[in-house]
């Protein structure tokens, strides 16, 4: 089948599509977006998470076929050409990074809570981001990344 | 951030180079991994790439009476179907023993034992064809109990029999006895590595006959020498590149999909890529063993130790992997870090039909922590000290012996670890009895937001924990590591490459081989290369050793290239080489004075200066009494839990979880807490949720829905203290770290859980069950 939809912001068409293939696999093997990342694709790890018309899901869960005609915006099309989103921008400089795996995931959960919640409590972002895991860091490093960029964009909106 | 970094190293320059040695300069990849942009090794991709597919075994042992693959071939879509009869070389792998089928041939040892392979133009295609692959078995009995194993009952997994190797530790009088004697049988269940990234990799089939192969692992060469055994190549036809690494944990030492991958690419002359599910990556990776450990604890009256005697048995499942390795380290390091005069510990390791088991971070020592911890407590409560007390009195210093007879010769701040995570701040008292039910968060009680109690039921408890890790490989290995440092002039500016074929997995070894060479050259721009077998071995990421021994090479290789250049300028400016030194791209001489610019002394040829490093030498164990030094260095850390538990429904909430670690000299600070951070989390797993279960050789929970690891709601914060006290024997005094905090912190939890109920509790993962009898 063809599979139509908005991707970061562009029109974009997946031909031959298996019906039976998720959004995570069209953005990695279909349409040059690997950002999003296979580490369960089973809903458990949160390292595929992309925004479906605004809304942050497991592209892995997602049927191929869902997506069409909709919005989606993957870490690939959340800072400008050259730059780095804050949240980006905060992942690197507290050394939330190791590995990277989880990386993308994570830090679309955390452009996803900062829009709704601009300083959150340390109880709130440890809720908002239990669905994703991370198997180098052990959290603490996140947790800074999360309250750096809060401290930074806290005031734009 | 509560660390403490406390004494600087004597070796400290000044003035470090920005992003230098000693600082938390910022990992090269950051910016590509925020973006998603790094390419990881399932990430790879080329035109007219097949995918490929692994049909495995259902059962734990049987016998193969046919394999049929006319179904499979007949699919739309499928280049290729393979069986054992394709295996191109010898039919074997295994990093110690080469006693692995790259694909069963008569006989399938383990559930999940790769039996076919298929090669098509999708992912799913490759997959419905492999399930089309008719397989006839006659199932045969498992062998699953390593304790029987070892002994000597059942069937031979393998000829020579069951017991893949037995180390004996004897030291001082075997039949010493003392007044207070504590005993316990303790458990350890199967723990799995759980990196994100799944085994994954492209192999592209070269003119020449041989293959390049794209992948995530840990030991280019030896990846390299056993995929090339298998495929009867050269070594030098088979080329191994890394591709991005989704951690490793010790998960990528053994081969998982490279032979197959290239099996598939040289028969269909098309490139092949092969992801694994994450179900099917619990089947293509080993797992830490699982062990039975029997502990006897002699001490006087103070609680200061007079013996130990031990029995440990791990399962290495159906084949040998890094078993024997595991096996020495749980048996040299099963005392722990403490002094111990009579020491009697026999380690064995089993072949059964259970999953193979090899290499985790914490590699045997893990498992033989949660034995000697939970005897330190009872014999703390034995002789009525505090926890922490008995370990301060027995803890080893520097100038003592371990079990095997080796002296530490260098620091061993045991008591001074202890005190550390002891004196920290505790965190604040629930309060769980007193106050309005409202004022409580949920989310920080046992249960969270599962809403299942307001503080009813639940009690606090505080635990200790203590570990001892060897670092880099043991036992007369020869380790090394090659680096090639290159300096050329590019756009009027001195550019430094670094080659080398040692694997980053998250850890930072990047990093840290761009900061030694800019500390060591005084140069600002440093490459580091793709990690190939180009260049020579550089060893495994493992053993927490690559800062060691990569780091040694390339300290050693930029000393050479400085060496030379101190030469040129030396003529030049008729000065002794020795007075001179590498400073912001300039040669500076004995008053600070710029003598000459690096870019032109080197001109337009390259310097470039290739080493072979090795730490210093060890020496076996002797086969009766395990003695010997065997180990290059050991690494303590000591953690403090706390935890609170609901012990009416049997939930544990880790409220803090805080470690004292030294490590010699903090190379990179900020990378070193990520290790002590991400470590102590392994280990909070293994102590209260992590556990492959096995039952009759049947892997049942292969999934993130069923095998949990912690999840931010799972960690608690963390006070962290690094020590730095130089080891004079290592490259600017550093110690390995990755390892130590995940042997400390399983035994510090479970005994703060301990603690809070009362339960005896001698088997980790601690359950929900084990707490409330039922």
């Amino acid at each position: 089948m063809r599979v139509r939809c908005t991707v970061n912001g562009e029109p974009r068409v997946a031909d031959d599509v298996w019906a039976g293939e998720s959004l995570l696999y069209v953005l990695r093997e279909r349409l040059g977006l690997p950002g999003s990342k296979n580490a369960c694709e089973q809903g458990e790890c949160g390292s595929c998470t992309v925004y479906l018309d605004g809304v942050p899901v497991c592209a892995c869960l997602v049927a191929a076929g869902q997506a069409e005609g909709r919005t989606v915006v993957t870490v690939e099309g959340l800072a400008d050409d050259d730059g780095l989103h804050p949240v980006q921008q905060a992942f690197v400089e507290a050394g939330a990074v190791q590995c990277g795996f989880c990386t993308p995931g994570l830090v679309v959960a955390v452009h996803d809570l900062l829009q709704r919640d601009a300083d959150p409590s340390d109880a709130d972002v440890r809720e908002a981001l239990s669905g994703n895991l991370c198997r180098c860091t052990g959290y603490e490093k996140i947790l800074d990344a999360v309250r750096l960029a809060a401290s930074r964009t806290g005031s734009e909106r | 951030m509560t660390t403490s970094p406390t004494r600087p190293s004597p070796t400290r320059r000044s003035s470090p180079p920005r992003d230098g040695v000693g600082t938390s300069a910022a990992r090269p990849d950051g910016g590509l991994k925020v973006r998603g942009e790094f390419a990881f090794s399932s990430d790879l991709w080329m035109d007219g790439m097949l995918w490929g597919a692994t049909l495995r075994s259902p059962h734990a042992h049987a016998r193969i009476t046919g394999i049929r693959t006319e179904a499979a071939l007949a699919v739309p879509g499928v280049f290729a179907v393979l069986t054992h009869e394709d295996v191109p070389g010898v039919n074997a792998y295994g990093l110690e023993h080469r006693d692995q089928p790259v694909l069963a041939d008569d006989r399938v040892r383990y559930q999940g034992e790769a039996v076919a392979l298929v090669a098509a133009d999708h992912p799913e295609t490759a997959r419905r064809a492999a399930a089309l692959v008719e397989v006839d078995y006659a199932e045969l009995p498992p062998v699953t109990d390593p304790r029987a194993a070892v002994r000597g009952d059942g069937e031979p997994v393998h000829e020579g029999g069951n017991t893949v190797r037995h180390v004996r530790i004897r030291r001082g009088d075997p039949t010493a006895s003392a007044p207070v004697v504590v005993t316990g049988d303790y458990e350890v269940g199967m723990q799995d590595q759980a990196f994100l990234g799944p085994e994954s990799g492209l192999a592209v089939p070269a003119v020449d006959g041989g293959v390049d192969l794209f992948v995530a692992t840990q030991w280019l060469h030896v990846d390299r020498s056993q995929v090339a055994y298998a495929l009867g190549l050269d070594e030098e036809l088979v080329r191994i590149t890394l591709a991005g690494v989704g951690g490793a944990f010790g998960a990528r030492e053994d081969l998982s999909m490279q032979v197959h991958a290239c099996m598939l690419a040289l028969r269909t002359r098309r490139p092949v890529k092969m992801v694994y599910s994450r179900e099917e990556s619990f089947f293509g990776h080993v797992h830490r063993h699982p062990a039975w450990m029997r502990y006897e604890h002699g001490a006087d009256e103070d609680g200061r130790l007079v013996y130990v005697r031990a029995e440990i048995v791990l399962d290495g499942g159906a084949y040998a992997s890094s078993t024997p390795a595991v096996v020495a380290n749980a048996a040299t390091l099963g005392a722990g870090p403490y002094v111990v005069p009579n020491v009697s510990i026999d380690g064995y390791g089993a072949y059964t039909n259970n999953p193979p088991c090899g290499a985790m971070r914490g590699f045997g020592a893990v498992q033989a922590a949660f034995g000697y911890e939970s005897q330190m407590d009872r014999l703390a409560e034995a002789v009525g000290v505090d926890p922490a007390e008995i370990r301060i009195r027995n803890g080893l210093a520097e100038g003592d012996h371990v079990a095997t007879g080796q002296v530490l010769d260098s620091a061993a701040p045991v008591a001074e670890l202890v005190r550390r995570v002891r004196d920290m701040p505790l965190p604040p008292d629930p309060g769980l009895t007193v106050g309005p039910v409202e004022t409580r968060d949920i989310r920080s009680l046992p249960g969270g937001v599962s809403n299942t109690t307001h503080g009813e039921g639940v009690r606090r408890g505080i635990g200790y924990g203590v570990g001892i890790k060897n670092i880099c490989f043991s036992e007369g290995f020869d380790d090394y590591s090659t680096a090639r440092v290159t300096l050329r002039v590019v756009a009027g500016e001195p550019l430094v490459t670094v080659h080398t074929a040692a694997v980053e997995v998250g850890q930072g070894l990047v990093t840290l081989q761009e900061q030694i060479a800019r500390t060591e050259l005084g140069i600002a721009q440093v490459r580091v290369e793709t990690a190939d077998t180009r260049v020579g071995s550089a060893g495994s990421t493992s053993a927490s050793r690559q800062s060691y021994v990569t780091g040694g090479a390339v300290q050693a290789a930029c000393r050479e290239v400085a060496a030379e250049l101190l030469a040129r300028a030396s003529v030049a400016a008729g000065v002794e080489p020795s007075s001179l030194t590498l400073e912001d791209g300039s040669v500076v001489g004995p008053t600070g004075e710029r003598v000459a610019a690096v870019a032109d002394l080197v001109g337009q040829e390259a310097v470039e200066r290739t080493v072979e490093w090795r730490h210093r030498p060890t020496t076996t164990l002797d086969p009766e009494t395990g003695q010997g030094s065997a180990h290059v260095q050991f690494a303590f850390a000591a953690h403090r839990a706390v935890v609170d538990v609901d012990v009416e429904l049997g939930l544990v909430k880790v409220v803090a979880l805080d470690c004292a670690q030294d490590v010699g000299r903090a190379l990179n600070p900020g990378a070193v807490l990520g290790q002590i951070h991400g470590g102590s989390a392994q280990g909070l797993g293994l102590a209260v949720m992590e556990e492959i279960q096995v039952v009759d050789g049947l892997v049942r929970n292969p999934s993130f829905t069923d095998y949990l690891i912690p999840t931010v709601l799972d960690m608690p914060p963390m006070q962290v203290d690094v020590l730095e006290l130089a080891d004079p024997h290592a490259p600017y005094g550093l110690r390995g770290v990755g390892e130590p905090p995940t042997i400390s912190s399983t035994p510090a939890v479970v005994a703060a859980i301990r603690a809070a109920t009362g339960l005896a509790l001698d088997r980790v993962p601690v359950r929900p069950e084990h707490l409330t009898g039922t």
